[in-house]
Order: structure tokens, then C-alpha cells, then sequence
């Protein structure tokens, strides 16, 4: 009994702000702006949502969701599929230089991301990628977490499946398609959900890469919209909401996956 | 795209043909070639290129970058220099965030994970419902807690029954920052805990009973030695994250009051991506990181002490 009081009160610490928040959304202006303030909507209302579904030029707030929607799932195709690959060379295949190639893949896991910042901004402007969701797809498709991650899960396969099929005369890529890839599905799952989300939220890179709003994703369009609504708070939590329940809706589906893959990757990093 | 082409190509080959079973020299080098030009242009030329502004008066808006040497470096100690004491009020705003934080985001998870650590109906639950807010991103965290913490409009106040200007004044800024941030990552860190909890061998549990060790005894014996990889994993990862601190000052306080909780990183990115000063910037990147690589190896030799 004592655990579950324990575990009720920091669960309305956690959850609590989140539930206030999503209300706000649902309360008028008038409402919103009523000191003191009131713990659930009144007079519930969508009129908040109504505001942030038609947006305007400055905001176009179901364009910043669509945009967010295609950059967080291309880049998580993107991710698994060079990954995938290269942990598979990794894992299963011998070549000169491999040992050193992993160290120095696994070495820039150690490199606080702030450093790539700047050189990388020069670079996507040399190839022309300002100012479009390319810039928010591909650079970070090059992080070495993925390729890590599936490597070291490819390495606790059983390797008596691979040489039977080698054995068959099947190549390394029947045996990638057909037996590795199959068997990892835990791991791309994992995977796929972490590099979607952490796309969908990053925040730094957006707001310097990006300068037109019709090309904003929904973090740092979020900032944008506060800027224009300053105290129109259910309209601002609104536009936090469209940004938040899809994630929490996928992490609710995978939380297993989710959070066995962090802890597991955490402590063999 | 790739997996296709590799399934399309799979595909193609007659299955019947006998083969030897060994790749091919190339076979290695197609597998890791994509990742491998992404990974040159996007990770490795920034790193290096990075070096070379950061010896050259790289002005973005500028046609000519002369080289200047080290000048962007010692202009960081130069007093008389333009950047001196911004930077350095910079460093200070990430030095006192990361010393305040790190203890919370490294203590109060591990009695969070204690909790979870027993088999209880409703576990995977509470352990998803702490770790929701570390789902979300910091724009959402951190818009979300400025109506929180509204002094008119807010919750914190109304329930606490005070006027804190929690964004707008110092000490208060720094209690909302910390506080914010632990509230929004403690679940991550909760859970590595676990993670590690689960590894300990339930022998050892069994041993120190038959010892006679209570509760107390037990987590001072058994859980917390267990524990200390995954610590020194715990606290090398939330010092690297609180050095990195940025979209809660950005969003929360937006370095108020008077750019005294602007850190470094805000104002890296805003000499380097927002002026332009770009050589100047980079070499605060490295400055920055040299310091993290020394707090960094203070970290592993105080844990190997204990041990």
C-alpha cells in the first residue's frame, strides 16, 4: 500500500502538468486568462483547435504537422536502411580496416553534437539544402547510434543459419533479406521508433536550417506560434498538443520496445 | 530505398547457382557505403572542417576569411576582446545549470527505480507513465511549463500560493530550469537505473538476507556496488546532456534576466548561425568540448578510486 501512494503521487507530478496542459487547450481565451486559473475546462471548448487547423501565412500550423510527419518518417527509413547495411558488414563480414572503421564510428558517439553544428550548417548550404526538409532528413541519418545499435544486436544471432544458407549458395544479400533483417525485427522496431522521434522533436537544428514557414517543422514552429499568440494560451497548447499525442500515442503502443532499447543500448555504451 | 534495391537485387539471382560460400572483396564496402558517405560528409568533414574556421575570421556574410591562427582562441581569454565576457557569463550560466542538475537527474531516479524495481501489478505503467515527458520534445516541455509556471496564469503559484517570477528572475530562473529539465528526463535515466538493478544477480540478494541485512543493508551492499557501472554510465551521460543545455533557456527563460541564464551553447549558435561569426564560434565549440573531455576523465578516475 505504502508503494502504490508513493507511485500515485509522482504519478500525478508526471502526468499531472501534462492533463492541465491538454485542458487549457480546451478552455476559452476568456477562461484561460481567469486568475485564479481553473483546474479543468468549464466551458470546454475546440475553438482553440478550430484557430490552429485554419493557421495563417506566418503559421501554418497543419503544414508544420505534415512536415514533420514526412521529415521524422523519411529520415527513419533513411536510418534503418543505411544502418542496417552497415552493421550488417559490420557483424557478419571480413575486411581489411574493419576494426579501426568501427572505432572511428563509435568514436564520434563520444563527440558532443554541438561541434557538428556550425561546419555542418556550411556543408548543407554548400549542397544547397537550406531552407528545405532535406537538411532535416539526411545529416542526421549519418549519427552512428543506429549502425552501433544494430550491429551489436546482429552479433547475438545465431550464425548457424547464415552458413547453412551460405552453404546453399545463397549471397550475403539473401542472406541480409532473408535471415538477418527478418530476425532483428525487435531491433528495427526499436530503432525505427527512437530515430521517429527524436526527428519529430529536435529542435536546435530546425531553427537554424530552416528561415521559411511553410518549410518549419512543428518544434520550432511551436516557437513561432508562441511568438504570435503570446498569452492565446489554448490556441499555443493546442498547437503543443498536435506536437505531442501522436508521439505519445506511438510510444504508448511500443513503450516495451522503447524503453528495453534505451536501456539495453544505454549500458552497453 | 536501399533495402528494396537490395531485396530487388537479391531477387535477381538465380537461387540454384552454386556459389562459394565467401563474399566477394567488394561485398563489405557495398554494404557499408551509403552509411559511409553520409557519414563523410555529414560527421567526418564537419569535424575536420570545423578546425580549419575555426582558424580563419569566417564571417558567413563576408567574401574574404582571412586565416588568423589561433586569434579566435585567445580572443576567449582576452578581457579586452569583444566576446570575453559574454562568453565566459556563458560558461558560468552552463556551469551552474550542470552542477545543479546533475545531482537531482543522478539521485532522485535512482529512488525512482528503486520503486519500480519489484515485480507489482501496474509496473510497466508507472514506469511508462515517468518516462512520458521524456517522450516529448523540448519545444512541447518547455511551452507547456512556461504556462505552468506563469505567475498569474500558472498552476505552480496558485497551488504554492506565491508571485514567483519563475522565468524572469534569478534565483527562480535557475529553479525552474533545473526543475523543468528533471521533471522532462528523470524517466530516462530511471530506467537505465532498472535496467542495471536487473542484472544484479538475485544471489547476491539472497546472500546479504542470509547475512541478516535488512532493506537498508541491502541497497547499501548489494544494490549500490551493482549499480556503480551503470552510475558512472548515468553521470558521464547527464554532465555531457546538461553541458549541451540549450532549448530550455532558449524557450523557458530565453536567457532572462539579462542573458545571465544564456549558455554556452545559446550563445555558440548565436555568434555562429545568428551573426555569422563563425570562425569565433567554432572555437568555442572546441574550447567547450576540450572542458567536457577533462570533466570527463575527473568522472572515470573518481569512480575507479571508489572501486
Amino acid at each position: 500500500m505504502k508503494r502504490y501512494t508513493g507511485l500515485l503521487a509522482l504519478a500525478v507530478l508526471f502526468v499531472g502538468p501534462l492533463v492541465w496542459a491538454l485542458g487549457v487547450s480546451f478552455k476559452t481565451q476568456t477562461e484561460a486568462t481567469r486568475v485564479p486559473p481553473t483546474l479543468l475546462p468549464a466551458e470546454p471548448t475546440t475553438s482553440a483547435y478550430g484557430t490552429v487547423f485554419q493557421g495563417t501565412t506566418d503559421t501554418p500550423v497543419l503544414r508544420w504537422f505534415a512536415n514533420s510527419l514526412i521529415a521524422a518518417t523519411a529520415h527513419m527509413l533513411l536510418v534503418l536502411a543505411v544502418s542496417a547495411l552497415a552493421a550488417y558488414a559490420l557483424a557478419r563480414l571480413e575486411f581489411r580496416g574493419k576494426k579501426l572503421m568501427f572505432g572511428m564510428i563509435v568514436g564520434t558517439l563520444l563527440v558532443p553534437g554541438f561541434v557538428f553544428l556550425i561546419p555542418q550548417f556550411l556543408i548543407v548550404d554548400r549542397l544547397g539544402w537550406l531552407d528545405s526538409l532535406t537538411a532535416l532528413i539526411v545529416p542526421g541519418a549519418a549519427g552512428a547510434f543506429g549502425v552501433f545499435f544494430l550491429r551489436q544486436f546482429f552479433l547475438g544471432l545465431p550464425r548457424e543459419l547464415d552458413e547453412a544458407a551460405l552453404m546453399e549458395g545463397a549471397n550475403h544479400w539473401h542472406i541480409f533479406w532473408r535471415i538477418t533483417l527478418p530476425l532483428s525485427r525487435p531491433a528495427l522496431a526499436t530503432l525505427a521508433v527512437l530515430s521517429f522521434l527524436s526527428n519529430w522533436n529536435d529542435f536546435i537544428w530546425p531553427i537554424y536550417v530552416i528561415f521559411s514557414p511553410e518549410y518549419f517543422t512543428l518544434p520550432p514552429g511551436l516557437s513561432i506560434l508562441q511568438g504570435a499568440y503570446t498569452i492565446h494560451y489554448p490556441v499555443i497548447m493546442a498547437g503543443a498538443a498536435l506536437a505531442s499525442v501522436p508521439v505519445l500515442i506511438l510510444f504508448s503502443l511500443t513503450q516495451r520496445y522503447v524503453i528495453e532499447g534505451i536501456s539495453r543500448s544505454g549500458l552497453k555504451g | 530505398m536501399v533495402a528494396v534495391s537490395a531485396k530487388q537485387a537479391a531477387e535477381e539471382t538465380p537461387e540454384r547457382e552454386v556459389r562459394v560460400p565467401r563474399a566477394g572483396k567488394a561485398t563489405p564496402y557495398l554494404f557499408l557505403a551509403p552509411y559511409l558517405i553520409l557519414f563523410s560528409v555529414f560527421v567526418l568533414a564537419p569535424a575536420l572542417f570545423g578546425i580549419w574556421v575555426s582558424l580563419h575570421d569566417w564571417d558567413y556574410m563576408l567574401e574574404g576569411k582571412p586565416f588568423v591562427g589561433l586569434a579566435n582562441y585567445t580572443a576567449l581569454f582576452d578581457d579586452q576582446s569583444p566576446v570575453y565576457g559574454d562568453f565566459w557569463m556563458s560558461m558560468r550560466a552552463t556551469g551552474i545549470f550542470t552542477v545543479f542538475s546533475v545531482p537531482f537527474l543522478v539521485v532522485l531516479p535512482l529512488g525512482v527505480a528503486l520503486l519500480l524495481n519489484r515485480p507489482f501489478r501496474g509496473r510497466t505503467l508507472f514506469r511508462g507513465l515517468f518516462f512520458a515527458p521524456f517522450v516529448l520534445g523540448v519545444a512541447v516541455v518547455c511551452l507547456m511549463w512556461r504556462l505552468l509556471l506563469d505567475p498569474n496564469l500558472g498552476l505552480v503559484d496558485w497551488i504554492l500560493g506565491t508571485p514567483i517570477p519563475w522565468t524572469t528572475a534569478t534565483p527562480w530562473a535557475w529553479i525552474a530550469l533545473v526543475g523543468v529539465t528533471v521533471w522532462w528526463t528523470l524517466g530516462f535515466n530511471a530506467v537505465i537505473y532498472l535496467a542495471g538493478m536487473q542484472d544484479i544477480p538475485r544471489e547476491l540478494y539472497d546472500a546479504a538476507k542470509v547475512d541478516g541485512a535488512g532493506r537498508w543493508g541491502e541497497f547499501v551492499h548489494v544494490t549500490l556496488p551493482g549499480l556503480r557501472p551503470v552510475a558512472l554510465f548515468v553521470v558521464t551521460t547527464t554532465i555531457l546532456a546538461s553541458a549541451n543545455m540549450f532549448g530550455q533557456s532558449y524557450l523557458l527563460t530565453q536567457g532572462a534576466p539579462g542573458g545571465s541564464t544564456r549558455t554556452a551553447i545559446m550563445y555558440m549558435l548565436q555568434q555562429g548561425l545568428r551573426e555569422y561569426k563563425m570562425g569565433s564560434a567554432s572555437a568555442m565549440s572546441y574550447l567547450l568540448t576540450l572542458a567536457l573531455i577533462l570533466v570527463s576523465v575527473v568522472n572515470f578516475r573518481l569512480f575507479r578510486t571508489r572501486s
